[in-house]
């Protein structure tokens, strides 16, 4: 097995009384799709939080690629390839798409105190800029103001912007959700794609594509872990149908 | 200029001007005719009015940058200004009088050299921007109104208790002082020096805003979270920022005072800084030349209305509420369309 790329270990977080985050292991390996999955208020973008660096637990620590992320911060994070898209989307609604992408390839690129050269007519920027909107699926609508995108649309240009990030792993908080199916269909098949590039850890209460997409799947109920397994595995647990899947059926 | 406006797409314009760019052209035009015609009807007084718009159009370029492209609500830009007037008036001061500054480590006159006294007051300007941003920019939001306005008055209090350089009744500069190769006491010739330094500063934004910086900042206004996770702090991109604004604004306030060959702590209280933010909300926040345009708006309405009644604050207060409620991109706004994006 190879070595996975994300390592949590132990990862504890309260918010007062609220044990939000319990005593959670997971983690995350080249090439997958791991699903996260629970009820409403489980605790998945908590978990998601402390892993961007958004917010520090309590206890336990993140580790990516061997090396414990203690101490750095989301843009440190970001800059060492976490590329995440947020359950509310969250881009600069006044730049276009193409700004936006820009930005994230400058960002990536680690040089933003320059103040001479236009930012705009830089051509590696932009050459990446566009290449990832293109493989979003947003291309023919780079001159268009982030505030104008369609729900569905302002999805594709997160996945654009962590695209530009030269992600080492994708941290996707439902980016399905209020796509309608069609649009669900094709980003399911993007980010069946996108996995190779980098791991996908993926929350979504869309469960056909859960269980189409994903390589294996955590179970998230009142902050714990109460099972981890390939897709059949999660689908036939007593303990999830019980607490989870029963409850939808 | 609007946040999308300054930084997009260069897609094949041919040279031909946006909408934006004639109004701003005019308004350039505007200053610059409006100061000569006075010149050469020999209204030295309309020229010494074109001049101080001139200046607090620099002063509040400077807040511009920071409230415009970053989105902080500074209230407290009145202490770079004033910052920046002390400094020339200081220098002048010790120059005029043959009384040494300090004579340690180097023996220091003064100067009455403008570019020197420029130099300095950029610098005192940004030492202070740097200090007040660093404790300034941990908070957001009414905090920040707050705590700018705060370190503003504490430099007002301060310059008016303090005996050494005139305290409450300010600072004369006898002699405007010089710049080479110019007659600065002619006021058509200080007037031109103002201009050239306002078109140099709006230049030098205008860059900014284009750059990797700008791009960061205007994203910092917009969404801090996302700047976050694209791996850049905006912490640091405010900071900056403010550092560059405060040294503006205190250019600013250095050729104010040789304007008025006169400092006083006015300079520095916050009615100042209350009205660098109505020149930005009256010529469309953000935007490029909304400084010019809302200075010049805000000296004709003071000379115009201020002959008719003594209570002209009183409408310009109702026209500055029309402005918030009805026409949010200001006069720039108005006359060259919305932002076109958002
Ligand atoms: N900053 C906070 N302060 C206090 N409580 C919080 C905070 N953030 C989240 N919580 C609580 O922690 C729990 C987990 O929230 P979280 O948003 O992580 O759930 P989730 O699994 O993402 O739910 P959903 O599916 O609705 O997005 C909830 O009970 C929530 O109210
Ligand atoms: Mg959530």
């Amino acid at each position: 097995m190879a070595d996975p790329i994300l390592d949590i270990r132990g990862l504890s977080k309260s918010f007062g009384a609220l044990k939000a985050t319990d005593d959670v292991s997971l983690d995350l390996r080249p090439g997958e799709i791991h699903a996260l999955i629970g009820p409403n208020g489980a605790g998945k973008s908590t978990l998601i939080k402390q892993i961007s660096g958004e917010i520090a637990p309590d206890a336990g620590e993140v580790v990516l690629r061997g090396r414990s992320l203690a101490g750095i911060d989301a843009a440190g994070r970001a800059r060492m390839g976490m590329a995440r898209s947020f359950q509310v989307s969250s881009v600069a609604p006044e730049f276009t798409v193409l700004q936006n992408v820009v930005l994230a390839a400058q960002g990536a690129s680690g040089a933003t105190f320059r103040f001479f050269r236009p930012v705009m007519r830089d051509a590696g920027l932009l050459q990446t800029a566009r290449d990832c909107i293109a493989q979003a699926g947003l291309s023919g609508r780079e001159a268009v103001p982030a505030a104008e995108l369609a729900h569905g649309e302002r999805r594709k240009l997160e996945i654009a912007m962590a695209l530009a990030l030269k992600p080492a792993l994708f941290l996707l908080d439902e980016p399905m959700a209020g796509m309608g199916t069609e649009g669900a269909t094709a980003l399911g098949d993007l980010l069946d794609a996108l996995r190779h590039r980098a791991p996908i850890l993926l929350v979504e209460h869309d469960m056909d594509a859960v269980f189409r997409l994903s390589d294996r799947v955590s179970v998230l109920v009142y902050g714990r872990v109460i099972a981890t397994g390939t897709p059949d595995e999660i689908r036939t647990d007593r303990e999830v149908q019980r607490v989870y899947l029963g409850e939808e059926a | 200029m609007s946040a999308a406006e300054v930084t997009a797409v260069p897609e094949g314009r041919g040279g031909r001007m946006n909408r934006a760019q004639i109004v701003n052209a005019a308004l350039a035009l505007g200053l610059l005719g409006f100061g000569l015609v006075a010149w050469a009807m020999g209204e030295t007084f309309l020229v010494t009015l074109a001049t101080k718009v001139a200046i607090l159009a620099i002063a509040g370029a400077g807040l511009n940058l920071v409230l415009g492209f970053g989105g902080l609500v500074s209230f407290g830009h009145a202490a770079y200004f004033g910052l920046g007037g002390y400094s020339a008036g200081i220098l002048a001061h010790h120059a005029l009088n043959y009384t040494p500054m300090f004579e340690w480590p180097f023996l220091f006159e003064g100067t009455t050299s403008m570019p020197v006294i420029w130099i300095t007051a950029m610098v005192i300007g940004a030492l202070a921007a740097a200090l007040i941003g660093a404790l300034s920019l941990r908070t957001t939001g009414v905090y920040f109104i707050m705590i700018t306005l705060a370190f503003g008055q504490m430099i007002f209090y301060f310059a008016i208790s303090w005996p050494a350089y005139g305290g409450e009744d300010g600072l004369p500069i006898y002699v405007r002082n010089g710049f080479p190769g110019l007659n600065t006491l002619d006021p058509v010739q200080f007037f031109g020096l103002t201009c050239a330094v306002l078109f140099a500063v709006l230049g030098l934004i205008a860059m900014l805003a284009h750059s990797r910086f700008g791009l960061a900042l205007q994203a910092a206004r917009q969404n801090r979270q996302r700047l976050m996770a694209v791996g850049i702090r905006p912490g640091g991109v405010l900071l900056v920022a403010f550092v560059i604004s405060g040294a503006i604004t205190a250019l600013a306030g250095a050729l104010y005072a040789d304007l008025n060959r006169f400092v006083s702590p006015s300079m520095l209280s916050w009615h100042l800084s209350g009205e660098l933010l109505v020149f930005l909300i009256l010529g469309g926040t953000g935007r490029l030349f909304a400084p010019l345009a809302g200075a010049g708006l805000y000296i004709t309405l003071e000379h115009l209305l201020g002959g008719v009644s003594d209570h002209w604050q009183f409408f310009f207060g109702l026209l500055l509420l029309g402005v918030v409620l009805f026409a949010r991109g200001g006069v720039i706004g108005f006359l060259a369309g919305g932002k076109r994006h958002g």
